[in-house]
């Protein structure tokens, strides 16, 4: 007895494979649609915001301070105490975001502790950047009595990005071989020579482009501020830090209180009179245009250290 | 500009095929009998004091055993090769003697490894890893010059001992380069990158880097077997030509490397140490019947 | 090839070992202090968060704070009821899945599966700048030219709603989402796909019938780690879905988050023993409890994926 062979026409698996093709040119479509698309908002976002603002993209913007009449408004205060802030937050993030990473790399035995340390980690980089705000709040400006200011704002923004300057110098560590430290080791070079010898010159590049995206990030940030009580209608300027005196640098500016950019756009934004959504637009432009300057940065740096460095 | 700098080292040093080069091929002929070809006129110096010695040295790596019991005397100034199949153990040995096993979370030593005159037990938890690693140097089977100059290279042992003056250390790295047959090939470019030498360059720097610092053991861990046969035979006249400085322990999955270079060999299967002897009565006269295996391929 | 003829010696002194062992415990001291800083902001954020939202639970009980269906913690007949801003959260949030999910997933399976290695290489960054753009200027966008683009199709459409700040913060996570999608599917080992083509599978069918089921869940990572990011979005619910609770459901209404909440009540001038202010610290403390909930769930699952291959 014969079993049934089931025989399938040549012509009719062709026609379902070319449906089949089909489908496989529509999905490309599709996705590319879908990328693109998103790309083409990013571009559309910022041309908008430069048209929009394009009255105001003047350096008289640049160098008055805000104002009640949107005409005379400008972002001094705003962009100078989002430089100082800064400044703040690369000086802590920076040592305390890369010893951590060092020393989760390079000395954390393999126990309970380093496993705490390393989920708390984690966790920190998906907590809302709000809660950062009510930290600080509690935290900073109430229990350590910093007050409102700069110093508060810089440190909150430094723990925001902290997350961020770990897991990448983190990356750049663990790119050195095995083999530079195992020699290192056997010349008799103690833990922290073998580290600061060897191992952090060579992973540079990658802190520097984890530093760099941090700090794009820290621009741009709103909510921690404004809950720690940034405010948006700063006439003056805080004391600056050079004086022509001894000794030549003060730190009066860091217990100033403080604006930033965001803050202000945030501000411009909320009010219904249309000139100031001209400012907003201003605002974020120059905002918009710093973040993408700053990861242009970090991408460059980040693919210039790795063609440097060929093991 | 570099790229190209480095082919051509590369080309200059290592002919292209092996017919050409100066050592006559290996077909054929038994470990015995190219032992008895190429011998050293001079014996082992039966006269030589015990520098080390692996007093029933046992290794785990968490609960497995890698070595079990071994007990081996190193010579002073003499080759000292192991050689075995892989997984021996013979690589687990030798790291003993620097504690690089150190490095490695959840290892424990048993047993004893005296360093003779000082008479310091190296594996013991009472002594400072760094303080071995002081005495004892180690090149890798992979050479891994530090992406540095040549001239650091060789100096960074000397700065991590703390020496300061310039000229001494300019005098020391000359005395090591000299020391691993590579002065004459390098003294015009010191400052250039040490990654920029040749496979075989590269090893004899490591070599350089760990002579510079004097060690009173040097230990090669398979140093050859990432080498092309050129390249090879070098470090092979380099380390003979140490013999009689330096206390050389060796590991080699190539037994005529071991027949060719060594004073003692000895001979390890499965973590135990099966038989040591000196190199030309392991060779040709092995007392057990494992090593005859051996050493005449019927396993390896 | 000479030799040299001796080699010298030269020893570090004793005391010279001594003093950089002890400079090295000192060094590997500070560095662990260091790393210490991540355990010690989690905890604070905790006890901060606790500490100062005790006194509020002490003035409302908890089942008015979890029933009632008004928030008005500022008027002089204040109610507690937590309900709207959770309401306006997962709202808004909603609608960002709705248009993230889709987005982000297609986008994945495009890139992982059927993208030029070029072009993945060049468009990943781009990707990633779309998550880097402040949010403050994403809360312009959506008020500025989404609302008003919506308000051609829909006239009746508030100033301020939750649809278009929804919308926004779904393109805002599509990178986030694609992101990690992307890495699950790529994890997904290359036997699996050949095994598939081998038995004449187009791209798509082993896209979507061996790749994404393998990295299913690698994916649900990513949707839930979305769900946590726009959870905690602030900014572009502050400027466009409007600051007043609102118990609602329907997105094209305005409505306050709990997060536009904190934002307003920061903007005042509240005294430190307020209720109103230790009211944020209440409001902060659900949604740390939200985020940490979806967090947990999406690095367990991420784990998960990374283990099995």
């Amino acid at each position: 007895m014969n079993a049934a062979v089931i025989s399938v026409p040549a012509d009719s698996i062709r026609a379902g494979v070319s449906r089949r093709k089909i489908l496989d040119r529509v999905f490309v479509m599709i996705g590319l649609c879908f990328l693109f698309g998103a790309l083409l908002i990013l571009v559309i976002l910022f041309l908008d915001l430069v048209r929009d603002g394009s009255a105001k993209l003047t350096w008289d913007f640049l160098t008055s301070f805000p104002s009640r009449n949107a005409g005379r408004a400008g972002i001094l205060s705003a962009w100078v105490g989002t430089s100082l802030i800064m400044l703040v937050t690369a000086a802590v993030a920076m040592p305390v975001g890369v010893a951590a990473a060092v020393y989760l790399e390079e000395y954390a035995p393999k126990n309970w502790m380093t496993a705490v340390i390393e989920i708390n980690v984690t966790n920190l980089a998906g907590v809302p950047s709000i809660i950062y705000g009510l930290l600080a709040l509690g935290l900073f400006v109430y229990q350590f009595n910093l007050g409102q200011s700069i110093a508060a704002a810089g440190l909150t923004l430094a723990l925001l990005i902290l997350p961020i300057v770990i897991v990448a110098t983190r990356e750049a560590v663990r790119a050195v071989p095995r083999e530079i430290r195992e020699a290192a080791y056997a010349l008799g070079a103690t833990r922290w020579e073998v580290t600061a010898h060897h191992v952090l010159p060579y992973s540079v590049g990658g802190i520097l482009t984890g530093m760099i995206i941090g700090l794009s990030r820290a621009i741009g940030e709103t909510a921690p501020l404004i809950t720690i009580g940034a405010l948006s209608f700063i006439a003056f300027l805080p004391e600056s830090p050079f004086s022509s005196e001894f000794p030549f640098f003060s730190f009066a500016w860091l217990s100033e209180a403080f604006t930033a950019m965001p803050i202000q756009m945030f501000n411009w934004v909320s009010r219904p009179d249309p000139a100031f959504q001209v400012n907003a637009a201003a605002a974020g432009a120059i905002l918009l245009g710093m973040t993408l300057l700053m990861n242009g940065i970090a991408i460059y740096v980040r693919y210039r250290y790795r063609k440097k460095i060929n093991w | 500009m570099q790229v190209t700098r480095e082919k051509q080292d590369r080309a200059e040093s290592s002919p292209q095929t092996v017919a050409e080069a100066p050592f006559p091929t290996e077909k054929g002929r038994s470990a015995g009998q190219i032992a008895i070809e190429m011998t050293r006129k001079v014996a082992p110096d039966e006269a030589r004091a015990v520098k080390a010695r692996a007093e029933n040295l046992s290794f785990f790596y968490a609960s497995v055993q890698a070595l079990k019991s071994v007990s081996i005397e190193i010579r002073d100034k003499q080759v000292t090769a192991l050689i075995g199949p892989s997984g021996c153990g013979k690589s687990t040995f030798l790291r003993c003697f620097n504690r690089m096993h150190d490095l490695t979370p959840e290892t424990r030593y048993a047993g004893r490894v005296m360093l003779y005159p000082d008479e310091i037990d190296l594996v013991s938890r009472k002594v400072d890893p760094i303080e071995v690693r002081m005495r004892i140097g180690m090149v890798f089977q992979k050479p891994n010059p530090f992406p540095k100059s040549i001239f650091e290279n060789v100096a960074y042992g000397l700065r991590v001992r703390g020496m300061r003056a310039k000229v001494l250390v300019e005098e020391e790295v000359e005395k090591a380069l000299r020391g691993a047959a590579l002065w004459d090939e390098v003294k015009d470019r010191l400052n250039s990158s040490g990654l920029s030498l040749s496979g075989g360059q590269q090893q004899r720097l490591c070599i350089a880097r760990a002579l510079a610092t004097n060690p009173e053991i040097l230990l090669f861990d398979e140093p050859t077997s990432a080498l092309d046969p050129i390249a090879t035979a070098r470090i092979e006249e380099l380390i003979s030509e140490l013999r009689d400085k330096v206390t050389v322990i060796i590991v080699t999955h190539n037994m005529q490397q071991a027949a060719r270079v060594s004073d003692y060999t000895a001979f390890m299967y499965l973590g135990e140490l099966i038989e040591f002897d000196e190199t030309s009565q392991l060779f040709t006269n092995p007392s057990k019947k494992a090593t005859e295996d051996y050493i005449t391929g019927r396993y390896g | 090839m000479s030799t040299a003829a001796t080699i010298s010696t030269f020893r570090p002194s004793p005391t010279a070992l001594r003093l950089r062992k002890v400079r090295d415990r000192i060094i590997e001291s500070g560095l662990l202090v260091a790393a210490l800083v991540a355990v010690f902001t989690t905890v604070a954020i905790v006890v901060v968060l606790v500490y100062e939202s005790i006194p509020f639970f002490k003035a409302v009980p908890i089942k008015d704070f979890l029933t009632d269906t008004m928030w008005t913690p500022l008027f002089a007949e204040a109610r507690y009821g937590i309900l709207p801003l959770v309401a306006g959260t997962l709202v808004t949030t909603m609608v960002a899945l709705a248009v993230a999910i889709p987005a982000g997933t297609i986008i994945a399976i495009y890139l992982s599966e059927f993208a030029p290695f070029k072009l993945r290489e060049t468009i990943k960054p781009c990707l990633e700048l779309l998550g880097a753009v402040p949010t403050v200027v994403y809360g312009y966008f959506a008020l500025m030219m989404v609302t008003p683009f919506l308000q051609k199709f829909m006239p009746d459409l508030p100033g301020f709603n939750m649809l278009s700040a929804g919308l926004v913060i779904g393109i805002m996570i599509i990178p986030y989402v694609a992101s990690v999608s992307e890495d699950a599917m790529r994890a997904v080992p290359n036997y699996m796909r050949e095994g598939s083509y081998a038995m004449g599978a187009t791209r798509f069918q082993t896209a979507t019938r061996v790749v994404v089921p393998g990295a299913i869940s690698g994916i649900a990572a990513a949707y839930i780690l979305g769900i946590s990011r726009a959870v905690g979005e602030t900014m572009v619910v502050a400027v466009a879905a409007g600051l007043q609770p609102n118990l609602t459901w329907n997105p094209t209404e305005s409505a306050a988050t709990i997060t536009a909440f904190i934002v307003q009540v920061s903007l005042g001038d509240l005294p430190h023993d307020s209720i109103g202010y230790q009211s944020i610290f209440a409001a902060g403390l659900v949604l740390m409890l939200m985020t940490l909930v979806f967090n947990i769930a999406g690095f367990a699952l991420t784990r998960k994926f990374r283990e099995a291959y």
